[in-house]
Formats: structure tokens, sequence, C-alpha cells
């Protein structure tokens, strides 16, 4: 899966280890501030008044 | 076929590691961050009402004599009214914890509506800042900016500093106390003792101990110092930095 990423990505070395860099950056910028936050509401069931 | 398997399992697998590291560090420091951000920017909205409502402040001669030494500021605090659910009244903030701890104070104890998404929660039906009574808080002590993350640092004697919008009440800590979940006696007028009314004006702060655990509560109490109205600028409590 990722070495056909890897194929796919266009031009030298170089110029796709940036994109994958960048991709890497929105993936992880989507997880920490959309997906995280939305799961964590799932995860931790008790509604207690403090936790 | 198998090795595509193979990286999504692995794929999923440092996911759910982020997402731990996330849920007990990263994330505490992003949305740590954005509460202080957002209490920031009420209290510099605040300031700038308080000024705006005294335009001749530096006009009198009187208010250019030297002040007196240290005095305190006896004015009778104004009560607000108690907020609404998930409604911000006030600013939190503790020297101890540092310069830039300033957490939005709502009204309501929920975890979705006041204590994951705002900061600190008040418990609905205690006293307001100021107010003879309890004034009891609620926040989180890991997870979800963690409020009161370092409430076991306190030292008897800090300021515990709540703005609003008419001005600062200052409260000073006096003692922790490890308590059972169920015993909510700590949010009465006068904590921990029932039907007596109450002479003081207290604050109570409560969270979870030990910590990444609820099976007891962490109380930390105070008693009232001051009120500074908002005309008279940031109060003694806040400049006058903490003791080692």
């Amino acid at each position: 899966m990722y070495a056909a990423l890897w194929h796919v990505l266009p031009g030298p070395w170089w110029v796709r280890l940036l994109i994958l860099i960048v991709l890497i950056a929105a993936v992880l910028y989507g997880l920490l501030f959309y997906a995280f936050p939305w799961i964590s509401q799932f995860v931790n069931p008790q509604d207690v008044t403090v936790g | 076929m198998i090795g595509v398997l193979g990286e999504l399992l692995i794929t999923a697998g440092v996911v759910t590691l982020l997402y731990v590291g996330w849920q007990l560090w990263l994330g505490d420091v992003i949305y740590g961050a954005q509460r202080n951000a957002q209490g920031q920017e009420l209290s510099q909205e605040w300031e700038q009402q308080y000024q705006a409502a005294t335009p001749s402040a530096t006009a009198t001669p009187d208010d250019t004599a030297v002040p007196d030494e240290e005095a305190p500021v006896t004015v009778e605090p104004v009560i607000l009214p108690e907020p609404a659910d998930a409604e911000t009244f006030g600013v939190m903030r503790i020297p101890r914890f540092g310069e830039g701890y300033q957490v939005p104070i709502a009204g309501g104890v929920s975890r979705p509506r006041t204590l994951d998404t705002i900061g600190i929660g008040h418990y609905p039906g205690t006293n307001m800042p100021g107010e003879v009574g309890n004034f009891a808080l609620a926040a989180h002590r890991t997870t979800y900016a963690a409020p009161f993350n370092r409430i076991a640092d306190l030292h008897v004697g800090d300021a515990i500093v709540i703005q609003t919008a008419d001005g600062w009440y200052t409260y000073r800590f006096r003692t922790l106390e490890y308590v059972t979940p169920d015993e909510v006696e700590v949010l009465l007028p006068v904590p921990q003792v029932e039907n007596v009314p109450a002479g003081e004006r207290y604050i109570t702060l409560t969270s979870c101990s030990p910590m990444y655990s609820m099976t007891e509560r962490i109380v930390a109490y105070g008693v009232f110092e001051s009120f500074t109205p908002g005309a008279a600028g940031p109060p003694a409590s806040l400049t006058e930095g903490v003791t080692a």
C-alpha cells in the first residue's frame, strides 16, 4: 500500500518525500483537531461531574 | 494482499497510540492553550469595559496622591446572578499555576457542555463569587486541558482570583481534602457542615483523585479576601508573585 503510494507520486525522490511529509502533516492535523476530539466523546462514557 | 492488510493494521496501531498520546498529553497542551487564549480574550474585553465605564478616573487630583500602603480594598462585592447552563461568566487566575493561567468559568458541571468544552464549571445552586456561602466549582484534573491539574500544588495563602465583568474577587487557598465522590457535603454553604447558615464567603474547587482515576475527589477550600472593582485596576493578589 505505502510502496504503491510511493510509486504513484511524481518527480524525483526528494519531491516525493516532500509530498509525503505534507500528506502526513495534513493527516496528523486532521486527527488531532477533528478526529480525536470527536472520538473522545465516546471513549469515556461515564457522565460524571469531574474526570 | 496480505501486505496491504498488514500495513493497514500497523497504521491502525500507530493511530491508536497517537490517540492515547493525544488524550493523555498532547490534547491537554492544545486545549490548555485554547482555554487560556479564550480566558485572556475575555479578560481583556472586560478590562476595556472597566476603563470605558470610568472615563475620568485620572481627572480628580485626589487620585494622584500616593495611595495608602497596600490598603486592602474593602468594597462590597458585586454579586452576579447565577449563570445559565454553559454561560461563561468569569475567568479564573491562579498565580501559582503560572502567568498564562486564565481559564473560563461557566455555569453547570455537565461534561459535554461545560467541563469538556469550556473549562471550569460552577455547581448550580451554590453561591456566586463574593457571596456569603460557598462558591463551588469543578474541573478536570486530567484530560480536556485539565484546568485543575496542579490543584495539589497549592500552598496555604495562594491567591485564587476570579475575574468577572465587574472586577476581581480574590480568594486565599486554605486546605485540601480528599473525599469519596458521594460526599456532596463539600458543596454546602459551610462546606462539610450541615444546617448551618453561612457567615463567611468560601470557594470550593473539586476535581478527580487520584489522577487518571475517578475513585475519589480532591477538594481545595479557600476563603474570600477582597473584591476589587474593575475601575480600580488589577488587585495586588495578581501581581505579588508566589512564594517558592
